[in-house]
C-alpha cells in the first residue's frame, strides 16, 4: 500500500493532469444484455504526453477512445465512471458542451483514410469547416491555413491539391489530410485509433513520424491506438495494455516491452515475430483460446483462462496496482515482484535433413507479366495498360517457403493469382511440376488444381455464407472425385478438420459461427481438401489479430512438416515473413528487386527499396529502435500506367544517379545466390 | 463533356429504334385485327372492303416492309394515321401529351418535395413519430392500388366533403385557354387569365396526388434508406468529431451521399409517370396520353401503338441520360468524359 501511496504521490506531484479517466465503463446496452466494452478504466494524461493503449480486438480501446470523444450512440451508454478533461466530466456534458470540445480541444483521427473523407466535398471544404465550426477563423485564413498545414503534413503541391476530391488521393495521402484536420484547431489532445493500420509499412513509418513531430512542436499529447506493439513503441512515452474492458498493465515501454509484468502483455509480445530476431523454430508462443465473451466476463482474472502462469488466487479479481514507481500491473503473480520467464520454446527441428535432398523446382515462372487494359479515356485514345506484373522470373523448389513483399500494388496478389492460373498471362511462361501451363485451357490445368491451391486474405469474403462448413469441404473433394460418395467424403472432411485443429462439430455449422482465426483455420481446410503440394496463400494472416496470427503461421508450418508443402507466402508484414520464409522475394512496381535467403536478405539487403522496407518495419523494443539506423522512404510509389524509365525504384532512391534513369538494372547474382537488381547494390 | 452527351444520344437513337422493333414484333403476334376491330361488323363481313383496308394502312405487306416504311416516315417525322381516329398520330399526341405532361410534372414535384425531406427526417429521427408516419406513407403508396385509391380520393373529397372539383382539366363551364403550350397553368398564366388557372390548379390536386402516391413512397423510402447508409459511414463519425452542428452533418455530409440513389429512382419514377397514368387518368377523365394508349392498344391501332412506343422509349432514354449527368455533377468520382 505504501507503494501505491507513493504511486500516487508521484502523480500529483506533477501539474494537474489534462485528461483523467476514472473507473470508467461503458456498456452497449443490447436485447441481449450489455455488453461490456469498456468495464473500470482508468489513467491520465498529462499536456503534452504520448500514451499508447493496445490490445486485440475486443479489448475495449476504441470504445474507449469513443467514449472520450462521446462518439457513441445507443444503446452504448457511459454506465459509470468520469472523464475529466481540464476541470470538466465530459461524461457529464450535454451534445452541445460536447461539440465545443470535439475537434476544438480534443482532435481524433481514425483507422481507415479511405472512408474517412466524405467522397462528395473537396479537402479544402472538408478542412476549413473543422476551422470555420468553432468560429476560430473566417473560411478566408481557415483556407489559407488548411494549404499551410497540408504542407506541414507533407503532401505535395498543397495549394492545388486542397481544391481536389478525396478519391485523387492515396491512403497515405488521406491519412496526412485528417492529420492535418485533426491539429488544425490545435487542440490539446489527439486521439488516433489505428492510423497506420490500413497503410504500407513505409507509409506508416511516415505518419508515425509525422505524429512524433506533432507531439514534438505544437506540445499536442497523443494517444495513439494500436493492436502493434511495434507502431506503440514507436511513438509513445507510455503505454496502456486493455484486455476484456480493463487495463492489464500499464509503464514505460522500456520496462513494458522487455520486462513485461502481465502474462497478456508477455503472450502479446511473444505471439508476434520480431523483424530483428533470428528464428530457430518457426513455431512462435501462442495462448490458447479467445477472449472471453464481454456479455460475462469471468470471476476473478479475466485472462485465468488462457493464462499459463495462472495460480489458485487467480480466482479473485486483481486490481491494477503498482509495482514499482512508474508501472502497475492486474496480476497477482507480479505482484510479489518477480518476472515473467522466457517462453519455453520447442526444441528447434532438423529441417535442413528435408531440404538437403537435391531440390526440384516445383514452379518455374520466367520473364511473367500481366498487362491490365484499362478503359479508353475517349473512343480515339490510345489504349492505356497497368503493367502489374512486367517481367518476374521466380523458381520455387518443392517443400520451401517463398515469401512475397512489397507495397500495395507492387504486383504480389496478380503474380499470386498469374501462377496460379486465376489470371491469363500476358507474356512469358510458367511450369508448374514440369508442365507448361501458360495458357493451358480451364480442362488442360483441372487435373493440376488438385496440386495448387489458394488460401485468401480475408476469412469472412473467402467462405460461402449459405454453405455448411461441411458443404465447403466437401465439394472440393466431390468435384475432383477425390472420394466416392458421401460417406468417404464425410471421413475425408472429418479428417481435414482433425488436421487443422478444429471439432469435428463444426461440420454441421456454417462460416459466421466462427471467429475469424476459425474461419482461417476452415480456408485452409478447403485448401488442403486436394492434397495440394503447393499452397499460395495471399495475405493469410493479415485481417487476424497478433495471438490468432500465430496460431495460424504454427498451424501453416505444421502442416508444411507433416504434408511435405510448398508455400508461395504473401504478405506485408515483414517480421512474419522473414519468420516463416526460406526465401524472400522484393516486388516493386511488376519487377523483382531482390531475391535471397531470408536470413541473408534481413542481415545483408543489397537493394536500396529492401533497405528502406526493412527499416520502416517498427520494432516492439525501445533500446533496440534507438540503435537502428533509419533509412525514410521518401514518398509513394509512381503510377504502374506510366512506371519511371530505367530502373523503376529510382525516383525514391536515396542514392540513385543519372545512370538509373537511363539503364534498367537487370536482376543479378551477387554473393551467396542472392539476387539483385541495381546498378549500386549494397550501397546503402 | 460534348463527346460524351453525344455518343450517348447516338446510342440512344439505336436504343430506342430496337424497342420499336421489339414492339412491332410483339403487336404483331398478338391475336387481334385492326381491320375487323376498327371498321365494325357490317363492313368486315365484306371482303373488298377489308382488303381496301388493309390496303390503305399499308397492312398487306410483307412484316419487314411495314416495319421499314415506318422507320422511313420516322424519318420523315410522319408517324402515320391513326387507324381508329383516322387523324395523324402526330396531331393526337400533340393533342394529348400536354395533359398528361402537366399532370406527370406536378405529381412528380410532389413525390419530391413531400418525399425527400420525410425520408431525411425518418432517417434522421429514426423509430420516432415521423418515422412511423413515413413508414407508414411509404407502406399505404407502395401497396395501395391506384384506381381504389382514385375512386376513394373522388369519393371522399368531391363526393362527400366537395373540397375539390369532379373529374376533367376544367370545369365544363370554364373556357379553355387559347392554346400555346397545351399546359394549361402555363397558358391560363402567359394569358392573365387567373380564374381560369385557379380552376386548373385545383382540379389537378387529387390525379396528380392519386399519381404521385406510389412515387411518393418509393421516394421516401429510398431516401430513409440511402440516409441511414449515410450516416453511418466513417466519415460522418468524423465530421461529428470535428464537432460540426448536427444539421450540418445531416444536410452538409450525409444528404449529398444519399441523393444518388434518390436521383436514379427519380429519374425512372418521372419516365414511370409520364408513362404509366393510364388508371388516374381513366379514373378522372384526364385527356391524357395514358387513355390515348389504353384506346390504341384495345383498337390494335398499329401506327399509334408504334408512335407511342418510340416516344416512351425516347423519353426514358432521355431521362436516363439526364440522370447520368447529374450523377457526374454530383459525384466527383464518376468520371465526366
Amino acid at each position: 500500500m505504501q507503494e501505491a501511496a507513493d504511486l500516487e504521490a508521484a502523480k500529483q506531484g506533477d501539474a494537474e493532469p489534462l485528461l483523467r479517466v476514472r473507473d470508467l465503463r461503458t456498456w452497449f446496452l443490447t436485447d441481449a444484455g450489455p455488453v461490456r466494452a469498456v468495464d473500470g478504466v482508468s489513467f491520465d494524461l498529462a499536456a503534452g504526453e504520448t500514451l499508447g493503449i493496445v490490445g486485440e480486438s475486443g479489448s475495449g480501446k476504441s470504445v474507449c477512445a469513443k467514449t472520450i470523444m462521446r462518439l457513441l450512440d445507443p444503446p452504448a451508454k457511459i454506465v459509470g465512471g468520469s472523464i475529466e478533461f481540464r476541470g470538466r466530466d465530459l461524461a457529464k456534458l450535454d451534445e452541445e458542451e460536447v461539440r465545443a470540445v470535439r475537434g476544438r480541444e480534443i482532435a481524433m483521427v481514425f483507422q481507415d483514410p479511405m472512408t474517412s473523407l466524405n467522397p462528395v466535398l473537396r479537402i479544402a471544404k472538408q478542412l476549413v469547416e473543422a476551422m470555420t465550426a468553432h468560429g476560430r477563423f473566417t473560411a478566408a485564413a481557415a483556407r489559407t491555413r488548411a494549404i499551410d498545414l497540408l504542407r506541414r503534413m507533407g503532401v505535395a503541391s498543397a495549394q492545388a491539391a486542397v481544391d481536389r476530391y478525396p478519391h485523387q488521393f492515396s491512403g497515405g495521402m488521406r491519412q496526412r489530410v485528417m492529420l492535418a484536420m485533426g491539429v488544425s484547431n490545435e487542440p490539446a489532445l489527439l486521439i488516433a485509433d489505428e492510423p497506420t493500420t490500413a497503410l504500407d509499412v513505409t507509409i506508416q513509418a511516415q505518419i508515425l513520424e509525422l505524429l512524433r513531430g506533432l507531439n514534438a512542436d505544437l506540445g499536442t499529447a497523443v494517444i495513439l491506438i494500436s493492436h502493434d506493439l511495434g507502431v506503440i513503441a514507436n511513438v509513445c512515452a507510455r503505454i496502456l495494455v486493455m484486455y476484456a474492458g480493463e487495463v492489464v498493465e500499464e509503464g514505460a515501454p522500456e520496462d513494458l516491452l522487455t520486462d513485461p509484468r502481465h502474462p497478456y502483455t508477455w503472450a502479446l509480445l511473444h505471439a508476434a515475430p520480431r523483424i530483428d530476431a533470428e528464428a530457430e523454430d518457426r513455431r512462435l508462443v501462442t495462448i490458447e483460446g479467445q477472449p472471453p465473451d464481454p456479455r460475462a466476463w469471468p470471476e476473478g482474472c479475466r485472462f485465468r483462462a488462457r493464462c499459463p502462469f495462472a495460480i489458485d488466487k487467480c480466482a479473485e479479481h486483481p486490481d491494477l496496482l503498482p509495482i514499482d514507481a512508474t508501472r502497475a500491473s492486474r496480476c497477482w503473480v507480479t505482484q510479489a515482484g518477480g518476472a515473467l520467464h522466457e517462453p519455453v520454446r520447442p526444441q528447434p527441428q532438423a529441417r535442413d535433413a528435408a531440404t538437403a535432398v537435391a531440390p526440384q523446382p516445383l514452379l518455374e515462372v520466367r520473364g511473367l507479366s500481366k498487362h491490365f487494359p484499362l478503359p479508353r479515356e475517349t473512343l480515339f485514345a490510345e489504349q492505356r495498360v497497368l503493367r502489374a506484373v512486367d517481367g518476374v522470373d521466380l523458381d520455387v523448389m518443392a517443400g520451401e517457403t517463398v515469401g512475397l513483399v512489397g507495397e500495395s500494388g507492387c504486383g504480389k496478389s496478380t503474380l499470386a493469382r498469374l501462377v496460379t492460373r486465376l489470371h491469363e498471362p500476358t507474356g512469358g511462361s510458367i511450369r508448374f511440376a514440369g508442365s507448361d501451363i501458360t495458357h493451358a485451357t480451364q480442362a488442360e490445368i483441372r487435373p493440376l488444381r488438385r496440386r495448387m491451391q489458394m488460401i485468401f486474405q480475408d476469412p469472412y469474403a473467402s467462405l460461402n455464407p449459405r454453405m455448411t462448413v461441411g458443404e465447403i469441404l466437401t465439394g472440393p473433394l466431390l468435384l475432383h472425385r477425390i472420394v466416392d460418395g458421401q460417406a468417404a467424403a464425410r471421413t475425408r472432411v472429418e479428417e481435414l478438420l482433425g488436421l487443422v485443429g478444429l471439432p469435428r462439430q463444426s461440420m454441421q455449422r456454417f462460416p459466421h459461427e466462427f471467429s475469424g482465426g476459425q474461419r482461417q483455420r476452415i480456408s485452409i481446410a478447403r485448401a488442403l481438401a486436394l492434397g495440394p503440394d503447393f499452397v499460395v496463400a495471399d495475405e493469410p494472416i493479415s485481417a487476424l489479430d497478433v495471438n490468432i496470427q500465430a496460431q495460424i503461421i504454427n498451424l501453416m508450418v505444421d502442416l508444411q512438416e507433416r504434408l511435405g508443402l510448398t508455400y508461395l507466402f504473401i504478405a506485408h508484414d515483414l517480421a512474419v515473413v522473414r519468420h516463416v520464409c526460406d526465401r524472400i522475394v522484393v516486388l516493386y512496381l511488376g519487377k523483382v528487386m531482390e531475391i535471397g535467403r531470408a536470413a541473408d536478405l534481413f542481415a545483408r539487403p543489397l537493394h536500396p527499396y529492401t533497405r528502406t522496407l526493412i527499416s520502416a518495419a517498427p520494432v516492439p523494443d525501445p533500446r533496440v529502435e534507438r540503435t537502428r539506423r533509419h533509412v525514410p522512404l521518401k514518398g509513394e510509389p509512381p503510377s504502374a500506367m506510366n512506371p519511371p524509365s530505367g530502373c523503376r525504384f529510382r525516383t525514391r532512391c536515396p542514392v540513385a544517379e543519372e545512370r538509373c534513369a537511363v539503364e534498367m538494372p537487370p536482376l543479378l547474382p551477387a554473393a551467396d545466390g542472392q539476387l539483385v537488381a541495381c546498378h549500386f547494390p549494397g550501397r546503402i | 463533356m460534348i463527346r460524351y452527351v453525344g455518343s450517348r444520344l447516338l446510342t440512344s437513337v439505336v436504343m430506342v429504334l430496337l424497342s420499336t422493333l421489339v414492339i412491332f414484333l410483339i403487336a404483331n403476334t398478338v391475336p387481334g385485327d385492326p381491320a375487323l376491330v376498327a371498321m365494325g361488323d357490317m363492313a368486315a363481313s365484306d371482303p373488298a372492303q377489308v382488303k381496301a383496308f388493309r390496303a390503305e394502312y399499308g397492312l398487306d405487306l410483307p412484316l419487314w416492309e411495314q416495319y421499314g416504311l415506318f422507320l422511313q416516315r420516322l424519318v420523315h417525322g410522319d408517324l402515320g394515321i391513326s387507324i381508329s381516329s383516322r387523324r395523324p398520330v402526330l396531331d393526337d399526341i400533340v393533342d394529348y401529351a400536354p395533359a398528361t405532361l402537366e399532370l406527370a410534372t406536378i405529381a412528380f414535384i410532389l413525390s419530391i418535395v413531400v418525399g425527400l425531406p420525410l425520408g431525411v427526417l425518418a432517417a434522421v429521427r429514426r423509430d420516432s413519430w415521423i418515422d412511423h408516419v413515413a413508414r407508414a406513407v411509404s407502406l399505404i403508396g407502395v401497396s395501395a392500388p391506384t384506381f381504389w385509391l382514385a375512386f376513394i380520393m373522388l369519393a371522399i373529397f368531391y363526393g362527400q366533403l366537395d373540397w375539390a372539383p369532379g373529374p376533367g382539366r376544367l370545369d365544363p363551364v370554364s373556357f379553355p385557354p387559347d392554346r400555346i403550350t397545351g399546359l394549361l397553368l402555363i397558358d391560363t398564366a402567359l394569358q392573365g387569365d387567373w380564374a381560369t388557372f385557379h380552376d386548373a390548379a385545383a382540379h389537378l390536386v387529387l390525379p396528380s396526388i392519386v399519381l404521385a402516391m406510389a412515387t411518393l413512397g418509393l421516394v421516401t423510402r429510398t431516401t430513409r434508406a440511402a440516409m441511414l447508409e449515410a450516416l453511418s459511414q466513417d466519415y460522418v463519425r468524423v465530421a461529428r468529431a470535428k464537432g460540426l452542428r448536427r444539421r450540418v452533418i445531416v444536410n452538409g455530409h450525409a444528404l449529398p451521399n444519399a441523393l444518388l440513389p434518390v436521383v436514379t429512382l427519380g429519374g425512372l419514377a418521372y419516365a414511370n409517370l409520364l408513362a404509366g397514368a393510364v388508371m388516374t387518368e381513366t379514373v378522372f377523365s384526364w385527356p391524357g396520353l395514358g387513355r390515348y394508349t389504353f384506346r390504341s392498344a384495345v383498337t390494335v391501332d398499329f401506327p399509334a401503338i408504334m408512335a407511342i412506343t418510340a416516344i416512351v422509349a425516347a423519353v426514358f432514354v432521355l431521362v436516363n441520360l439526364a440522370v447520368d449527368l447529374s450523377y457526374a455533377m454530383l459525384d466527383p468520382r464518376v468520371t465526366k468524359r
